[in-house]
């Protein structure tokens, strides 16, 4: 079977006003990469890194400057229309909704605007309202959703005529835990059920964990890294850090297994361990702590994707 | 309708319905802003009629004839802004990412962009121009031959049209200009107001703009003349049956917004142009 998404040496340059002088932006430049369908891709970097730039180009919003883009075997301009059908884009920041109406309403609209029958529409928009929830405001207009809802609203939006190919640029930016969780469960089952490829931008390292088998890492335009990330954490050392409390004070935990002592508050009491998800998980840090004295309390602190990313540029540099 | 053509504009049935439901569920501001519309029409007429109350006539027209002119410019106007005027809003689509909402559906982006609303409000200004229109034909003792009755209806049909194309033609040109609303607002709207006034008191430069490259006489003047057997065609220069020639106004008008609206979508997105 073919890639869903296939780039050669694609890139994309921007003319920009300097004062007087017009200079030219490199945007994205010399991306060569390859997605097969079912995968889960998270494509991340800094902010500028190219990212909202290659999106627009998988999808024939842009012109590529350089090099080659098929998607779902299209040419994403000349082909935009044929591949509308077959991609669905949640722009964390820009709605496809209609911000007066009643959800159940963009639906609607939405069913009419990709053609589905009468049949097929019922059957989506029940598994979407279901599986994301939406049953409590489908009939409430767009304008008075929370954040939340409004972001669930929008992926059942995207996902309602069932595309191949979902691309999320910040799907979970600014939802709370709960919310984040939900939209994480439903695009795992969302891709379990019908094979679809997910490409998504994000910061949050915690959608990456979950959601995607590897990573493309961009770096001003050019992909930096490709792999997964176990193997991004190793290259950077990206660590989780748990902190304990204990019921009694112990010594320094110096030897707890795959661990490093980041620190201890209260003679002891608080303790701070660093460890490498690729290398030991939470549960075994606890177990091992929990063997020495009793665990009061613990919280878990995820390396965030700009701190992955600030690593790996360091290096780099 | 044949099944194919009811599949194929289903999408855009089903957002102007939904347009129109929104309108008509806001029921007292819709009323409050066709009222507005209606006052607007008002207070043209009342600008025409008082200038033309005062004089002879000008131009060769007098009050009769002029307000046929004005008749038929602002109800075309009217039609073309009602299903057209919101293509002034691009540089907000633009902003908010609107349009690339519309790139990411299988639906050609034009199509979207003037189907993504309607404003039922100027319905209240064409009824002004309507009853205007009653009138004047009334004031203007026309026989009811084959030669009134096709040139009327050309004009009515061509002149919504060159409209529509010119609020298209703004649209492609707000890709280049961003915020440039007002220098395209100049001409469609300086364009409508040129439309409802004799252009053989125009100036050269006024109509080399508004009587040929956007072609504004074509649409209520030219005809009305022609209608009329009055001698305005000949002092611009042009033979006295050049009203008829509306339709082709209309299609020169669209070709130039066809153009300006694929260099503003290839400069969109970066391909050139």
């Amino acid at each position: 079977m073919s890639a869903i998404i296939e780039t050669h040496g694609l890139g994309r340059d921007f003319k920009v006003r300097d004062g007087l002088r017009r200079r030219t932006l490199v945007a994205v430049d010399d991306l060569t990469v390859r997605v097969e369908p079912g995968e889960a891709v998270g494509y991340i970097g800094a902010n500028g890194a190219g990212k909202s730039t290659t999106i627009k180009m998988l999808t024939g919003i842009l012109v590529p400057t350089r090099g080659e883009v098929h998607t779902c075997g299209l040419r994403p301009v000349p082909d935009r229309r044929q591949l509308a059908r077959q991609v669905g884009v949640v722009f964390g920041q820009r709605t496809q909704l209609w911000w007066d109406l009643p959800v159940r309403e963009s639906f609607r609209i939405l069913a009419a605007i990709h053609a589905l029958d009468a049949v097929e529409e019922r059957a989506r928009t029940d598994e979407l309202v279901e599986r994301l929830e939406l049953a409590e405001f489908l009939g409430t207009p767009v304008r008075q959703l929370s954040l939340g809802q409004r972001m669930r609203a929008e992926v059942a939006a995207a996902l309602l005529h069932s595309p191949r190919l979902v691309i999320l640029d910040e799907p979970t930016i600014g939802l709370d835990v709960l919310s984040k969780q939900r939209l994480r469960e439903f695009l795992v089952a969302e891709r379990r059920e019908h094979g679809t490829t997910l490409v998504l931008t994000t910061h949050d390292m915690g959608d990456v964990e979950r959601l995607c088998d590897r990573i493309l890492l961009v770096d001003r335009g050019s992909l930096v890294f490709e792999g997964t990330l176990t193997g991004l954490s190793a290259t950077v050392g990206a660590e989780r850090v748990v902190t304990v409390d204990l019921a009694e004070p112990l010594p320094d935990l110096v030897d707890v297994e795959a661990t490093t002592h980041r620190g201890s508050e209260g003679g002891g009491l608080r303790q701070r361990l660093a460890f490498d998800p690729g290398a030991t998980t939470a549960a075994r840090v606890l177990a091992e702590v929990s063997r020495r004295a009793e665990v009061l309390d613990l919280t878990i602190e995820e390396p965030d994707v700009e701190d992955v990313v600030r690593r790996v540029y360091a290096a780099r540099r | 309708m044949s099944r194919s053509l009811t599949a194929s504009t289903a999408p855009y049935r089903a957002v102007l319905a939904s347009r129109i439901r929104s309108q008509r569920s806001h029921r007292v501001s819709f009323r409050v802003d066709a009222l507005s519309s209606l006052l607007v029409g008002v207070v043209e007429l009342a600008e025409v009629a008082v200038l033309y109350l005062q004089v002879e006539g000008i131009g060769g027209l007098d009050l009769r004839a002029v307000l046929l002119v004005f008749a038929i410019a602002d109800l075309s106007f009217s039609l073309a802004d009602m299903a057209f005027g919101h293509c002034d809003n691009l540089p907000e689509y633009l902003r908010a990412g609107t349009l690339d909402v519309f790139y990411l559906r299988p639906q050609p982006l034009l199509l979207q962009l003037v189907t993504s609303d309607i404003q039922l409000r100027r319905l209240a200004r064409a009824a002004v121009s309507l009853a205007v229109l009653v009138v004047a034909v009334g004031l203007n003792d026309l026989s009811w031959d084959p030669h009134t009755v096709g040139l009327l209806a050309l004009a009515l049909v061509s002149g919504p049209v060159t409209f529509a194309a010119m609020f298209v033609w703004a649209a492609g040109a707000q890709f280049f200009l961003l915020d440039g609303a007002e220098t395209t607002n100049a001409f469609v709207y300086g364009g409508r107001y040129a439309a409802t006034q004799p252009a053989s008191v125009w100036g050269r430069p006024l109509l080399v703009v508004f009587g040929f490259a956007f072609p504004m006489a074509f649409t209520a003047y030219l005809p009305v003349v022609t209608l009329l057997g009055l001698d305005g065609a000949s002092r611009i220069g042009l033979p006295d049956w050049v009203g008829w020639l509306a339709p082709v106004a209309a299609l020169w008008a669209w070709a130039f917004a066809a153009v300006s609206w694929r260099l503003g979508t290839r400069h969109y997105q970066g391909g050139g142009g």
